[in-house]
């Protein structure tokens, strides 16, 4: 029962947010105005600024957003307890993440669709559009070394998720060749394609692939690394319709799937069940493994996607920005888009704090700080799954190991189609033209070099989750100044993009600095992630001087006309 | 129940189901239309240079049968060479802008 409670106040936060807090920001401090003329509109060239439904906005919205992250973040930090991390990804998501995701919208819908790094050197200096570069290339790096971690985790700790896995490519070159190809109707091969992931999925089931303890000489954690690397390489070089398209495409069908699937469990579960889910993880964690940081400040950097992250802004001034069709689209694109992380978030944390027997069983998973992770999702979720809908434990635990793992691995391969096309911009930049191979290669290399960088297992790759957090919590905070500096300069009240500021950018710097001194542990050292920390230090440091320079700035100037922004599309129409 | 009501009802709902393929359809190639796109602009590049290579100046074996793919590829002229660089027509029989 305790499940469906959380369940139920979770998801009531979430709509309170939207229906009030939202309704706040779109009328008083944003002013969404529905005859303002939006970039997809002013400047719709059918490729990259077009006008869509926002339903459909949203979907492609949440599904670029929804990667691997919020699951991973929120099943290691129920360690703390669930109360914290229920807290942080309700409270996060409505003040923090809506926020940040609408007011990046806007920002970006009030300067004809340029993205965050564009805008940072509008508002707030050059310097802080090269910052943006460089923490761009570190979170990309970061993100690819990670997820092969957590996808070669799960490959090992569930062998029956191996087949679908690499079968959900076979799917995905067959559904783009029967799209593009063939030019078989969508919806009948839409169908087809998501039923032969499932059937996968309980091939998958039966069938589980265990890899030898030494194949090459290499154990498996090596193998599943090097085959990911491969691969990713392999689909970020090839055409997008062949594999990418069709794969996220299917993938974020699956996303719907699954979260119906997650919710309806416990839900079911509660009602029906003859034994309902009930929460063993303990509220506090007063018990922690040995080893385990302090709470505050690392709650807040390792759920990072589901409470606020600053990856959302780049694909809200991105792509989505340049895609909306009326400005007041904004606040369900945006603000529910951040709720549907939210979501995900919740659903997580439900899985791994009420799908396990006893509070023993659950600490034993939670043995050691970063242990828990994905694993516990799976297994957790499995249980829940098999209490509310009846599905065998093993084929649930396979269905989410496999979504995670899609999840995981449509984020890395575009995470290296990205990196490469920043190899080829810094190789521009000094005048070198690097072609996609070499590029793909200096990707593969840097990364390989990462996740391999504390032994052959990939202990470098989670190693640096908790900076993962803390850049993306930076991208987040320079997004916000850039809020609350054109709030200023509005004369509209900016403490709803201040305060998460304030907290998110003092929180994430703290966490920098107590990371920092546990890279220099005697006995415990790694040079790299502490080169790597610095770098992020310094990064903030120059952030928080420059935002505060353009927030006095800002408020000194003479205050911004309302229909300034009007005016600055009508001036370029005359252009 | 009337035949016209019947008949507005299997409007509607044709016109609900064609809406919903529209959107699977957009669900489907909007994040990838850039991109697709581009790759399609950078193959339609390549086949005008292949049917304009002998007009331009390379030699062509294959000039005979390309010669007459050319009305295939006068719509698109203009913008093409605007595109590339080159601000007016580079072939003297064609004199497009």
């Amino acid at each position: 029962m305790g499940s469906l409670v959380l369940m139920i106040i979770g998801l009531a936060m979430f709509a309170a947010g939207y229906f009030v807090y939202s309704k706040y920001l779109a009328r008083r401090v944003f002013q969404l105005d529905s005859s303002f003329k939006t970039p997809a509109h002013e400047l719709n060239d059918g490729v990259d600024y077009v006008p869509t439904n926002k339903f459909i906005l949203w979907g492609h919205h949440f599904t670029s957003v929804a990667g691997a992250a919020p699951i991973v973040g929120p099943a290691i930090a129920v360690i703390w307890g669930w109360l914290p991390a229920l807290l942080w990804v309700t409270i996060g998501t409505v003040f923090f993440a809506g926020m940040h995701d609408l007011g990046a919208l806007w920002a970006s819908l009030r300067n004809k669709g340029k993205s965050i790094g564009a805008l940072s050197g509008r508002y707030i200096g050059k310097r802080g559009a090269n910052l943006f570069l460089v923490v761009i290339f570190l979170l990309l790096l970061m993100v690819i070394a990670a997820f092969a971690v957590v996808i070669k985790n799960l490959l090992i700790s569930t062998p029956t998720a191996v087949i679908p896995t690499w079968g959900a490519i076979i799917v995905a070159l067959l559904v783009g060749v029967a799209v593009y190809r063939m030019r078989w109707p969508l919806i009948p091969v839409t169908v087809v394609g998501v039923v032969a992931l499932y059937a996968l999925i309980v091939l998958g089931d039966s069938m589980p692939v265990v890899l030898p303890e030494s194949f090459l000489g290499m154990s498996p954690a090596t193998v599943w690394i090097l085959a990911l690397f491969i691969y990713g390489a392999i689909a970020s070089l090839l055409p997008v319709w062949v594999l990418l398209q069709p794969r996220d495409y299917i993938n974020g069908v699956q996303l719907f799937v699954g979260l119906i699937l997650l919710f309806g469990a416990v839900l079911i579960g509660a009602l029906f069940s003859a034994n309902p889910p009930d929460i063993v993880a303990p509220m506090f964690n007063t018990n922690l493994p040995e080893g385990t940081p302090s709470m505050i400040p690392l709650l807040f950097v390792t759920i990072a996607c589901g409470a606020i992250s600053g990856f959302h802004g780049m694909v809200s001034s991105g792509t989505t920005s340049k895609q909306i069709d009326k400005e007041t689209d904004a606040r369900f694109v945006g603000y529910f888009g951040a709720v549907g992380e939210g979501m995900l978030s919740l659903g997580t944390i439900l899985a791994v704090i009420g799908g396990f027997q006893s509070v023993a069983e659950w600490e034993s998973i939670y043995s050691e700080f970063g242990a828990g992770g994905v694993t516990a999702f799976v297994q957790g979720g499995g249980a829940l799954m098999e209490n509310g809908l009846g599905l065998p434990a093993s084929l649930s635990a396979t269905v989410l190991a496999t979504m995670a793992v899609l999840f995981a691995a449509t984020t890395m391969d575009t995470g290296m189609r990205l990196l490469r096309f920043i190899v080829q911009e810094i190789g521009d930049a000094f005048k070198v033209k690097i072609t996609k191979f070499p590029a793909t290669a200096v990707v593969v290399i840097v990364g390989l070099g990462l996740t391999f960088s504390q032994g052959l297992g990939g202990e470098g790759g989670l190693r640096i989750w908790p900076l993962f957090g803390t850049t993306n919590q930076l991208m987040a905070s320079l997004t916000l100044s850039i809020i609350a500096v054109m709030l200023i300069r509005k004369r509209r009240n900016p403490l709803p993009a201040l305060i998460p500021l304030v907290l998110v950018f003092v929180l994430s710097f703290w966490a920098a600095i107590e990371q920092l001194f546990s890279f220099t542990a005697a006995g415990n050292e790694d040079w790299l992630l502490f080169a790597l920390d610095v770098i992020i230090i310094i990064a903030s440091v120059w952030v928080a001087v420059e935002a505060v320079m353009a927030m006095r700035r800002a408020a000194k100037a003479p205050p911004e006309d309302e229909h300034d922004d009007v005016a600055l599309v009508a001036t370029r129409e005359n252009v | 129940m009337t035949a016209g009501t019947r008949a507005q009802r299997r409007e509607d709902r044709s016109r609900r189901w064609a809406a919903f393929r529209d959107g699977l359809h957009e669900f489907y190639v909007g994040p990838y239309r850039q991109t697709l796109l581009r790759e399609q602009r950078d193959e339609d590049d390549l086949f005008m240079i292949v049917v304009l290579g002998e007009a331009l100046g390379v030699p062509d074996p294959a000039a005979y049968y390309s010669a007459g793919l050319l009305p295939a590829v006068w719509a698109d002229f203009h913008s093409w060479h605007k595109r590339i660089g080159i601000p007016a027509s580079p072939l003297d029989h064609i004199a497009c802008c």
